[in-house]
Parts: C-alpha cells; sequence; structure tokens
C-alpha cells in the first residue's frame, strides 16, 4: 500500500490490515511511555487546506507517537494564501523530502493529484465532499470492537449526505466489512443516484429501529439559506436521532463536531450507547496505523531478488499493477 | 457564395491538384466513387474516371485507397483572441482546423473583452485576413458585454459582417431579453446560436448529474438544466418566428425537445460534439479535468445514444467540437477547480470514425455529411466536390493509426479530450476556400501514403 486515497480502492484484507495494527497500537497507548521510534528520522507534513481538529491533531499526533518529525502546513497564513498552486506547493513541500504527505482540501480528487506530483507516501485526510477515508477506518475500528464483526449489520446513515465526505466513505467501508446500509434523510440532501452504490434510500426514521447502528451527520446550518431544508426546526423535527427514536440495544455515532439538539439530541449525545468518545480516541490508533502501514508496512519487497517487479514501487492503490 | 466571399481567410494561390484514383464520397451532391479529382487554380474543374485526368500544371497525388470528401465545417470554435492569446489564437486556431479536415470555422464571442462591438468584428476580420489559414466567420454576443442585461447593436454588428449571434459559455437568463433578441432578429438577420442551461439548475453544478456525480461527490448538473432552456427558447422562437441554433446538445431530454420542435415547425437547428457522442459520466471517475470536464459535462450512455440517434434522423444537423483551448496551469488542479473544455478541432473526424463509423454505430457517409452540417444554419453554403465549386476538401486515410498528442499539436493548447487515444483514420491533406491549408507532413514526404 503506497498511499491511502479511498476507501472505494480498498480491500477488505487491507482494511483489516490496518484495523489489526491499530489494537496494537491501542496497547502501547495504554503504557506510560506512548512512544514508538519506528518512524525516527523520517518526515511527515501534515498540509490543511480547510479547518479542522480531530483531524489535523490526531494525525499530527500520530506522527509524533511514532518519532517522526512533523512539518505542520495551515492554509492561512501560508503561501497558499499568496495565490500558489496545489501544484506548487506539493513540489516545494517534496524538496524536504518526506515520507508522507497528509492533506485535507476542499477538492475532490485533491490528494490523488499531489500523489501524482510527490514521491511521498499520500493519506487523503478529506478532499472535498469525496472521500474521508481515515475517519471511515476509524469508525469501522470502534464499531468492530463493540460489535466483533461488521457482517451482517444494519446501519443507517442520517443526515446531510450531499454535502458529506464522511458518509462516502463509511457507506463504502460498511459495506465491505458486511454490513447493510441505508442512507437517510431528506430528499434535498440525499444525492440522485446513491443508490447505484448498493444502499437503501429511505427519508423517514420511521423504520429505525431496524438499525445495529445509526451514524449521524453534521447537519450545517448554511444549508437552509441554500433551501435545502426549510428550518433547522423542521429538519430536527423530521430527522433529530434522540432517546425516544434511538432504542437501546441501537449504538449512536457521529464524526464530529455535533450540532446539539440539531442532528442529535443532548440526551442521545450523552446516552450509554453513544460511541462518540470513542470516535476520537480510535482516531489516533487508527492514524498511527495508516502511517505504519504506509511507511513500514510489510507489503514491500525488502530485496530486489524477490521476483518480477521487486525493483519497482509498490503499486498504489486505486491503480492497477 | 463561396466560403472565401462569405468568411475571412488569408489570401493566397489557388491550388492546381490532381487527386489520382480516390474514393469520393459526397452524399449530399449524390457522388459516391472511384475518380481523379481535379482542382485547377482552386476550384473544382472535374471528376474523371480514374487514370483519365490530365496533369500538367497541376501536382499529382496518388490517391489510390485514400478517400477524398468535402472538407468540414465547425460552427461552434473558440479562437480565444482577443484577450486569452496565451490559449489560442486566430492563426493556431485555424492551423489545429485545418489539421482536422476543416475548410471553415465559426468563432465565438465569449473572448475577453466579449466581441460585442462592431470594431471588435472589423479587428477580427482584418486579422482573419492576415493569418488564418481556413475561413473564419465571427460570432458576435448577443447582449453587451454578455452580461445579460441588453441586446448588442445588432443591426451594426450584422454589417460589419458578424455571422450571428451568441452569448455562447453563458445561457441568456432572462426569457424577456431572449424574446427582444428574436424580435429584433427580424431586423437584421443572423442565426442566434444558444448555450442552453438554466443557471438556477445547474448551480456550482461541475459535472452530471447522476449515480457517478453521488459516488464522487461533486456536484451535480442536471440533464433537466438543459432542456428546459431549450424548451422556453423553442417556444419564443416559434412565437416570434425567429431562427435558433442550440449549441452542444448534451442529454436525451434535450434531443427529445428539439425533435418536437422541429416536427412543429420552429426553426430550430441543433449540434453535438464529437465528446458528447463518444464519452460518458462514466469517464469522470478518473477525475481527470484536462480530458473530461466541460460544459454541458459529459452525461450517461442512453444520453450518448440519444444523440446518436439524433445525428442518424437530422434531429442534430451536425457536428461542432467546441473547440475550447486552455492553458495547462488552469487543468492542473482539482476537477472542480479546472476551466471548463476541451478541444477537438484536430481529432472530431478521427475519434468518430473510430468510435463510430468502424464499430458500424453509423454509416461513414452520415459522418461525412454531418462533419459538414454546420454551415447552413448559419446561411452559409455548405462545402461540396460537385464540379464548378470551390475546392473545399479532404484527403483521408482511414486506415492510417496515430496516437493522440504524440507529435504535439496544431493548437497552442493540449487538452484534447483524445489525448493518448489511438485513433484510425487521419488527414492528409485539407484544401480550405480553393487554397492548400494542410498537408501532413510524413504524407508531403511520401511515408504515410
Amino acid at each position: 500500500m503506497k498511499h491511502l486515497l479511498a476507501i472505494e480502492s480498498l480491500s477488505r484484507e487491507q482494511i483489516e490490515t490496518i484495523l489489526d495494527r491499530a489494537e496494537s497500537f491501542a496497547e502501547v497507548g495504554r503504557r506510560d511511555i506512548k512512544k514508538v521510534p519506528t518512524l525516527r528520522g523520517r518526515t511527515v507534513v501534515s498540509l490543511f487546506y480547510e479547518s479542522s481538529t480531530r483531524t489535523s491533531s490526531s494525525f499530527e499526533l500520530a506522527a509524533k507517537r511514532l518519532s517522526a518529525d512533523l512539518v505542520s502546513i495551515k492554509a492561512a497564513g501560508s503561501s497558499v494564501d499568496k495565490g500558489e498552486s496545489l501544484k506548487d506547493t506539493v513540489a516545494t513541500l517534496s524538496a524536504y523530502d518526506p515520507a508522507a504527505i497528509v492533506i485535507r482540501h476542499p477538492h475532490a480528487g485533491a490528494a490523488q493529484l499531489v500523489a501524482d506530483w510527490t514521491e511521498a507516501a499520500v493519506v487523503n485526510a478529506g478532499d472535498g465532499k469525496h472521500e474521508h477515508p481515515s475517519q471511515a477506518l476509524l469508525d469501522v475500528f470502534t464499531l468492530r470492537r463493540r460489535l466483533g464483526a461488521l457482517d451482517g449489520k444494519r446501519i443507517w446513515i442520517v443526515g446531510d449526505v450531499l454535502h458529506s465526505r464522511v458518509a462516502r466513505s463509511n457507506l463504502l467501508a460498511f459495506q465491505r466489512m458486511g454490513a447493510e446500509v441505508t442512507v437517510c434523510g431528506p430528499p434535498t440532501l440525499i444525492p440522485r443516484g446513491i443508490e447505484a452504490l448498493g444502499c437503501e434510500v429511505s427519508h423517514s426514521l420511521e423504520r429505525l429501529d431496524e438499525a445495529d447502528v445509526v451514524y449521524a451527520l453534521r447537519m450545517q446550518t448554511e444549508r437552509m439559506s441554500e433551501s435545502f431544508v426549510p428550518s433547522l426546526r423542521e429538519y430536527a423535527a423530521c430527522f433529530q436521532v434522540d432517546t425516544r427514536r434511538l432504542g437501546p440495544r441501537q449504538l449512536l455515532m457521529h464524526p464530529g463536531p455535533v450540532n446539539r439538539g440539531v442532528e442529535l439530541s443532548g440526551e442521545a449525545i450523552d446516552s450509554p450507547q453513544s460511541l462518540i468518545v470513542e470516535q476520537v480516541g480510535a482516531g489516533l490508533v487508527v492514524r498511527m496505523a495508516i502511517l505504519y502501514e504506509l511507511l513500514a508496512g510489510g507489503e514491500r519487497p525488502t530485496t530486489a531478488d524477490e521476483g518480477e517487479g521487486a525493483a519497482t514501487r509498490p503499486t498504489p492503490i486505486g491503480q492497477p499493477a | 457564395m463561396s466560403l472565401a466571399d462569405s468568411l475571412d481567410v488569408r489570401p493566397g494561390e489557388g491550388a492546381d491538384l490532381v487527386l489520382r484514383g480516390a474514393t469520393v464520397i459526397d452524399p449530399v451532391a449524390g457522388i459516391e466513387g472511384v475518380h481523379d479529382v481535379v482542382v485547377r487554380d482552386g476550384t473544382i474543374t472535374e471528376l474523371t474516371t480514374p487514370g483519365a485526368a490530365a496533369a500538367e500544371g497541376a501536382e499529382v497525388v496518388e490517391a489510390e485507397g485514400l478517400h477524398a470528401f468535402p472538407a468540414f465545417f465547425d460552427p461552434h470554435v473558440h479562437l480565444r483572441t482577443p484577450g486569452q492569446e496565451h490559449k489560442e489564437d486566430v492563426e493556431t486556431g485555424t492551423r489545429a482546423a485545418a489539421g482536422g479536415g476543416y475548410c471553415g470555422i465559426l468563432a465565438m464571442a465569449n473572448t475577453s473583452p466579449p466581441v460585442s462591438t462592431a470594431a471588435d468584428i472589423s479587428a477580427l476580420r482584418e486579422q482573419a485576413r492576415a493569418d488564418a489559414s481556413v475561413p473564419v466567420g465571427f460570432l458576435a454576443t448577443v447582449t453587451k458585454g454578455m452580461r445579460g442585461e441588453e441586446l448588442t447593436e445588432m443591426v451594426e454588428l450584422r454589417e460589419a459582417g458578424a455571422i450571428g449571434f451568441s452569448d455562447d459559455g453563458l445561457p441568456i437568463s432572462s426569457a424577456r431579453i431572449m424574446r427582444r433578441a428574436l424580435q429584433y432578429q427580424r431586423l437584421c438577420g443572423g442565426t442566434i446560436a444558444l448555450h442552453e442551461e438554466d443557471p438556477e439548475l445547474s448551480g456550482d453544478g461541475v459535472m452530471h448529474e447522476g449515480p457517478v456525480s453521488a459516488a464522487l461527490g461533486l456536484a451535480g448538473v442536471p440533464a433537466v438544466s438543459e432542456s428546459t432552456m431549450i424548451a422556453r427558447d423553442a417556444a419564443l422562437a416559434a412565437y416570434e418566428d425567429a431562427r435558433i441554433h442550440v449549441q452542444h446538445l448534451s442529454a436525451k431530454e434535450s434531443v427529445e425537445v428539439v425533435r418536437a420542435a422541429k416536427a412543429a415547425g420552429v426553426k430550430i437547428s441543433a449540434e453535438a460534439s464529437p465528446h458528447h457522442l463518444c464519452l460518458t459520466d462514466e469517464e469522470v471517475r478518473s477525475l481527470d479535468p484536462h480530458r473530461f470536464k466541460m460544459n454541458p459535462p459529459l452525461r450517461t450512455e442512453t444520453d450518448r445514444q440519444a444523440l446518436i440517434e439524433a445525428l442518424r434522423d437530422g434531429t442534430i444537423e451536425c457536428v461542432a467540437t467546441d473547440h475550447a483551448p486552455h492553458a495547462a496551469e488552469e487543468k492542473e488542479v482539482p476537477f472542480e477547480q479546472a476551466a471548463m473544455g476541451v478541444t477537438g478541432l484536430e481529432t472530431a473526424f478521427a475519434a468518430l470514425h473510430t468510435e463510430l463509423v468502424l464499430p458500424g454505430t453509423i454509416g461513414l457517409g452520415l459522418l461525412v455529411e454531418r462533419m459538414a452540417g454546420g454551415a447552413a444554419p448559419f446561411g452559409i453554403e455548405r462545402p461540396t466536390l460537385a464540379p464548378g465549386s470551390e475546392a473545399n476538401l479532404v484527403l483521408c486515410d482511414l486506415g492510417a493509426e496515430w496516437t493522440v498528442g504524440e507529435g504535439g499539436y496544431e493548437s497552442r493548447s493540449a487538452n484534447s479530450w483524445c489525448a493518448g487515444r489511438t485513433l484510425t483514420g487521419r488527414v492528409l491533406v485539407t484544401v480550405a476556400a480553393g487554397q492548400v491549408a494542410f498537408r501532413l507532413r510524413s504524407f508531403s514526404l511520401g511515408v504515410a501514403a
């Protein structure tokens, strides 16, 4: 595995490899000294073109726990402000010979482009409304710990699916792990043609009780002004997941940050079936596992005589061998 | 009226050519057979039995196994001048046209600034008489500065030589302004060419709305964004008895609207681009904006089949490339940020020959007819091989394979939707308005044939 660009191009085996690795890092996290020397002397660049709290902080902490040198760049205050193109920024950063570039960008396909332009391993930390693979991996990790396996589980993704990269990556990851997925929200916020991805589509929470897991999405307040919903009040009345709608054996997840009282009621957030805090904790170990797999993972041939293709670079994810 | 008279081209010597034993196809003129094609001083003087033509004083081209067609006419080209000559200009754009077998093109007015005044038209025509290797006609904008608010001085623009009018690149959102333009057309003539799209429905869409946009998380442009505007303008054209030309049809729904309007007697014509006839939105999964980002967007296989059917039955009378050159830096960015448009002049015939004719989807004769069908909707005489006509012909090797982009482009820009594709069928020689406008270098050296 050279890059982590999209769940779409990951196999179940590749997902499980990362999750198993994350388990071993969870063990490290319980020690007094939480740092391992794996990436000592190697550089990780964190390049964020959009604001982010948990994704950027957990990737950065993950790199530090692995003893990598970290260069952290936010678009605001950098040369991006001065109009530098993504291509030129990547060329500049690549001059430091980083082992990995973690990129968050407001447009789909940005991580793939960076991968085309650099020798470093590229981690997609969110590209537009396209994908957010590390979020999906940490969510599967969290669920796997609670449920064992996802096979046959029914997962409802509720809310603004149209504008959500998390919805897309999670839908694919949950399905790849054997779960059945339903996306639910008002018709204005469900992308036309999403059922081609193999999910069910619902516009009502009436049958929510069939779900083993309810995954709520963030409802952004600006969607109102664009007429996607008439009001947050009406949205909450129809689609808020609260303790009345959530059964006691159903698990609740949310990628954060939550709009308390909009997509989730306060009681639901604080209820025992909520995994929201566990998700954040999983973020760190899963992102350590991602960096480990890309930079020190076992899939690469160690010597040049291991057969055909051994001397070439490993095949990037998502490209034919 | 010949192309040399109705459009502008750099003056030059009339060609003296004998194409020996070419397979000649001109379906509109009813010509199909193996002939010597004799061109004297830029005029097709006769089609003789093979080997019979006298060759004194003429260049003889051994054309056995090669095909001669009426050269093509493209009613939809972006020459980018004035203002964006780093992408294209009259010289490079007409060279690309000649390389693709075209004997005439119409240039869109969405330059910077847009072509909105008689002085703009006069300057461009003068430039074409200095630099254009094939005849060019210029359209003026319908509204001043393409702002969609006030009509341009359409009478004066026509007197200065504007072939027609178009705000291409943008729709005319206001039905009131659209209606005024159609009314005013009675005064000044000139077909109004329409980029049909409802900006309210297109929103910030960057590709076709459907399963692929859902999977990629890209904002979609629904097919009805196009078809509803065509329906509006077809109704207005009917009401005002005006003449409209619908540009770059992309959706099945649009085809149905145009077909119904034609059946109802509306003076409406339509074009489709090679990329919409050959590709679908599945290509966008690659997120490659160089080849697959354009407006209107690539749509589904159902839409593509509807376009092909419309090409067959004449609902779409012509192929138009919407040749839209862009600089590399405008395309080397994420898909959503990239400029819209692809180049197409140099590859249109070869691509459609490869993708539609060779698999048997459409006949060669139909393609030849549609490639030159873009002249008539603008009141320009269709290129023909009938003896006595101004020589507008293209000589092709239908068996030649070539990889697009390998030898560079005649165009100044490289955003060809065919880049890297291997196509079958190649233009060897183009004669436009009686002059030799293009020769494939290797053919001139005797290598290709």
